[in-house]
């Protein structure tokens, strides 16, 4: 077992739960709560990148999903746009805004930058939310459909949409771990890390410092917005939530959760912050204690997160 | 040893969340339900979820309907779309509700609808806004007047006193939006010309410039305030300090004794339209609704011990004729209990009187809105 690196083992187990997950399914509404942990399991991807490797906070990350979710509503209605491409503008505008705001605010550290990037998240909240005349203000506007299943049933086959989503969002989440490990093996990627650990150890030894940090910012911003691309299409429906505040902390507090720096456990920590208010709607009035009590409870317990804390348990157990 | 590891540690927790998640246990006649009950719509969700709560423990207490028991299945949204819509999934794939009273705001309502008119569920919604049944989807129908219903109450009220020149000043907040909008929309079917037009943000504290310039408008007869919340009090208050000496009317959306508290005597004398239920002991013996909306208080209020509010009767009126529907047709099949929604008529709620058709999925007409005007701190009836 020691040819295989965590990279191919990363792939490989996601691949494997992707594919049997679908098993133990009842219902399709199963699908559609794995759809959504894929999607926010992703743009906890991004944060991986941006937290885990680079070692900055973002409050502010639910800002580019709203751009990748709003590009599939207005790009459509506006310019006439193919939804697919719809995906791509949203990214391309969310990448070239982090890289032109990451300028200026990535020069700060630790609570300044965080307060700097929720407040960008914020303001894109707010241009969503105001201006009404474009976006449909808080009442949300609709989503022109992918096509995709009308297409399939030319062909015969019929597919509810949560399952067609769970697909889609699943491979969109493989490909996305798949460049977020192989940047981590790569030289960026250890430039990243080393960022983390000490900023002036990095610049003693050559690492442009700003241009990193840049770098990550924008890679986890495309991450953010093709989620929430995913989001607007698979909903057919959007409102300014999907660029809330609350957002935000829940995709930074999923990517703690499972693991900063671990690919799978963005993937943990989207599936306990999304299956989890599922399991825990029986308790009715104690929902909101009980998440919140679990979520206390692996912070002090399994302090590196989920995944990291659990696999150093396993192998120091393992024979 | 790593792949092993990382798998296992992965399939642990995901199974774990699978076999919590299958806990369904079948039961009589299912209604599902997702409400805001949490969050910045839990004004609107919280008596909704109490009023159905209530109700389903009557009606069982009473034996039901056609003899079987009715089964509420609610789920929290938050007012999160996203949350509404995988709650909605839940509730047709998992659940498998027969009918949806639910939907606290017009966004959670929007992103659910597709997924009930895909399964065939029918749907009533509590949320405001006239897009949900215009134009008419075969699976959706709505409890609460429209804001523009609110508008055309006013004009109505209006021509009668004479006025035909107006400004509006309308909060920018999701409520007040909407109404203005609506409202410049349907001033010319009222004869109604707007002269002044201005806005303010829901977090301001101070409206005298906006009012100021109101104010100056020329041949200006009276004015309207679409918005919710504080906002419309501190208008008020400003209105009154400013001593604008013509009509001030308010919307349906601070329809509440909170509204009269907060303005303080500024109040005297504003207008605005709202549901029976607020002026329940003011209303004649021989007014229709007068028994339903006593009857809903009271039970309310002994139950929950809060005070009534218009949002717990919009839940009121759905359930009351989802389980209507429910007994005429007979059936606990979802297409047959759409049939008999669509077919309500004389139905009286907390709302006014429904009569809904092919073409007409709310039912309800300017009559349901009652004028009031604040007189000595009080909401009165205007005749």
């Amino acid at each position: 077992m020691n040819g295989i690196s965590v990279r191919t083992a990363t792939l490989l187990a996601l691949a494997v739960i992707i594919l049997l997950a679908p098993v133990l399914f009842p219902s399709s509404f199963y699908y559609r709560v794995g759809a959504l942990i894929f999607i926010n399991g992703l743009a906890a991807m991004g944060l991986v990148v941006l937290v885990g490797y680079a070692g900055q906070v973002s409050l502010g990350h639910a800002g580019f999903s709203g751009i990748g979710a709003y590009a599939c509503a207005l790009g459509p209605v506006h310019l006439g746009l193919p939804p697919l491409v719809c995906v791509a503008l949203g990214a391309a505008v969310s990448g070239l805004l982090a890289f032109l705001v990451g300028r200026p605010i990535l020069r700060l550290k630790a609570h300044y930058l965080a307060v700097a990037t929720l407040g960008l998240g914020i303001l894109i909240y707010m241009v969503i939310n105001n201006e009404g005349w474009l976006t449909g203000g808080p009442d949300g506007m609709t989503v022109p459909s992918l096509g995709v299943r009308s297409l399939l049933k030319g062909y015969g086959i019929k597919v509810t949409s949560s399952e067609m989503w769970y697909w889609i969002s699943g491979v969109v989440l493989l490909a996305g771990a798949f460049v977020a490990l192989n940047l981590h093996n790569s030289p960026a990627g250890r430039a990243l890390r080393s960022l983390h650990d000490s900023e002036v150890a990095a610049s003693t030894i050559g690492i442009d410092v700003a241009r990193m940090k840049l770098t990550a910012f924008v890679i986890s911003a495309v991450y953010a917005s093709v989620a929430g691309s995913q989001v607007a299409l698979m909903n057919r429906f959007v409102t300014p939530d999907v660029a809330g505040f609350m957002h935000s902390v829940e995709l930074l507090t999923m990517t703690v959760l499972g693991g900063a720096a671990s690919v799978l456990g963005a993937v943990v920590g989207a599936t306990i912050l999304t299956a989890l208010p599922q399991v825990l709607t029986v308790f009715e009035d104690f929902e909101h204690v009980l998440l919140g009590l679990i979520m206390m409870l692996v912070m002090i317990f399994l302090r590196e997160g989920l995944v990291p804390s659990l696999a150093r348990r396993m192998r120091r157990s393992a024979p | 040893m790593r792949l092993t590891n990382l798998s296992r540690a992965m399939t642990l927790t995901l199974g774990a969340a699978v076999a919590a998640l299958a806990l369904p246990a079948q039961a009589d006649i299912k209604i599902g339900s997702s409400l805001a009950q949490t969050g910045p719509a839990s004004f609107l969700g919280d008596p909704e979820a109490k009023t159905l709560k209530m109700l389903v423990e009557e009606l069982n207490a009473n034996g039901g309907v056609n003899g079987e028991m009715i089964e509420l299945v609610m789920y929290d949204d938050g007012a999160d779309a996203n949350k509404a819509r995988t709650f909605a999934t839940r509730m047709v794939e998992d659940d498998e509700v027969v009918a949806v009273v639910g939907g606290s705001s017009t966004g959670a309502t929007m992103a659910m609808i597709p997924v009930f008119e895909e399964a065939g569920i029918p749907f009533i919604s509590l949320a405001g806004a006239v897009v949900i049944i215009d134009p008419v989807r075969k699976w959706v129908f709505k409890t609460p007047h429209t804001d523009r219903m609110a508008c055309g109450k006013i004009y109505e009220d209006m021509n009668k006193r004479g006025i035909s020149k107006i400004g509006i000043i309308g909060g920018t907040g999701g409520f007040g939006k909407s109404m203005h909008g609506q409202c410049v929309d349907v001033a010319p079917d009222y004869g109604i010309e707007i002269v002044a037009q201005e806005t303010y943000g829901p977090k301001d504290a101070d409206m005298t410039p906006q009012l100021t310039k109101i104010a100056g408008a020329e041949g200006l007869q009276a004015v309207l305030n679409p918005g919710f919340g504080q906002g419309p009090a501190i208008v008020t208050r400003n209105y009154a300090q400013l001593g604008i000496d013509v009509p001030l009317y308010q919307s349906h959306g601070v329809a509440s004794k909170s509204f009269i508290d907060l303005a303080g005597d500024a109040a005297e004398g504003v207008r605005l339209p709202a549901s029976a239920l607020l002026v329940a002991d003011k209303l004649p013996d021989s007014d229709p609704q007068k028994s339903v909306v006593v009857g809903y208080r009271d039970a309310y209020m002994a139950a929950t011990g809060d005070s009534v509010s218009t949002f717990g009767g919009h839940a009121y009126d759905g359930f009351k004729m989802v389980i209507a529907a429910i007994e005429r047709a007979g059936s606990s099949d979802p297409a047959a209990i759409r049939d008999e929604i669509e077919k309500t008529t004389g139905f009286i709620g907390t709302a006014g009187e429904v009569n809904m058709s092919a073409d007409d999925h709310l039912g309800l007409d300017l009559t349901a809105f009652r004028m009031l005007e604040v007189k000595n701190g009080e909401w009165t009836l205007v005749e």
